[in-house]
């Protein structure tokens, strides 16, 4: 699975945005955006080649794994939500003083897309950006499935 | 992802990833990666192991810290998958009159319950409830026998289907053990020692032969199975 997807073709983005931290991490909101399609029980799932996201609230556990992919371990989700999501990780490193706060809200795509990835880098990646940053959050965790 | 890594820090954001595929990475760099050689599915590498998973976000975080990318380091851990099924008590024959697959979904039925009371919610739900699990591996069975695929009363898409039946296993093996399954146990115990995979593989195996589409048959289980 690793080779076929390192084999993958990859868009041309250009060149490579940077955006430094400009403030200590123990002051930095952290949110969370995943690419392991899940979302809460009540909300749609994901379909193949969906490039829309979910949103995730902080205080949510109840989330589904939606991805369609057969490919990708779904038992370690099921033992331990954080090992996906590590929202409660995030919690105690909030507590700890290691990050300044979690976010309210994080995001979730479903990390199988066209090759192109038109929809995510043109409409859904930028909402979601808006989003992170109307609720003032510094710094992203990407986590993959 | 990324992608998403790139366009949420062209939107004014510090981003980390935590990367799966390396190879992606190297050609589509994020602006900050750790890639964690575990098995696909468990980014932050151990289930149920708050420690190894507070160190794989300290030495993400700890990207943050440079001043120019792209910045992309490995985790020097590296986590195996296991091959041998997971070894776990399963239900005894109960009905010979029915598909094996089927009496046993019914006999994991409580170690299912117990992890959904446990967890709250299940990921079961594209076109299958728990209930329906039964009924759809009595489909499969019936296409595994040789039975035409389009109108063995599939309640929905097969793919969907077996995610499901996938999914409720996967649900039921959590509560079988008293551990989280290492990531290769858990898919070895599906499909070579459940009754249920086997059937699956039967089934899927039998609609390639009979002309189904190859993103329905393929889909249906692991590429490599």
């Amino acid at each position: 699975m690793r080779a076929f997807a390192a084999n993958t073709p990859m868009p041309d983005m250009g060149e490579l945005p940077w955006t430094p931290l400009t403030k200590p991490l123990s002051e930095c909101r952290v949110a969370i955006v995943t690419t392991a399609a899940l979302h809460t029980a009540g909300d749609e799932g994901f379909t193949p080649d969906d490039p829309s996201f979910r949103i995730l609230p902080s205080d949510r556990r109840d989330l589904r794994l939606g991805h369609w992919s057969p490919n990708f371990d779904r038992s370690g989700f099921t033992a331990d939500l954080d090992v996906v999501y590590p929202i409660d990780r995030l919690e105690e490193l909030a507590a700890r003083g290691t990050i300044g706060s979690v976010a309210p809200r994080h995001y979730a795509f479903a990390g199988n897309q066209e090759d192109t990835l038109t929809g995510i880098r043109l409409d859904h990646g930028p909402a979601v950006a808006k989003l992170l940053r109307d609720d003032e959050v510094d710094v992203v965790l990407l986590t993959p499935v | 992802m990324c992608v998403l890594a790139r366009v949420l820090e062209a939107h004014g954001l510090s981003t980390v990833a935590l990367i799966s595929v390396r190879g992606v990475a190297e050609r589509l760099p994020p602006p900050r990666g750790l890639y964690g050689e575990f098995p696909l599915g468990r980014p932050l590498g151990r289930p149920d192991d708050p420690e190894f998973q507070h160190d794989v976000l300290a030495r993400a975080f700890a990207l943050l810290d440079r001043p120019s990318g792209p910045v992309l380091e490995d985790h020097p851990e590296v986590i195996e998958s296991d091959a041998q099924p997971l070894a776990c008590a399963m239900p005894p024959r109960f009905d010979p009159d029915l598909p094996e697959a089927v009496d046993e979904a019914r006999g994991l039925r409580a170690a299912y319950d117990r992890t959904l009371a446990r967890r709250g919610v299940t990921s079961i739900g594209r076109v299958l409830t728990a209930d329906q699990v039964p009924e759809a591996l009595a489909v499969l069975a019936a296409v595994a026998d040789g039975a035409d695929w389009t109108t063995a009363g599939f309640v929905g898409d097969p793919v969907q289907t077996c995610h499901d039946v996938r999914t409720y296993y996967d649900e039921a093996a959590v509560s079988l053990v008293d551990v989280a399954p290492d990531a290769g146990q858990g898919e070895a115990w599906f499909y070579e020692q459940t009754a249920a995979g086997r059937t699956l593989l039967a089934a899927r195996a039998q609609m390639r032969e009979q002309g189904a589409p190859a993103l329905i048959w393929l889909y249906m289980a692991r590429a490599t199975r």
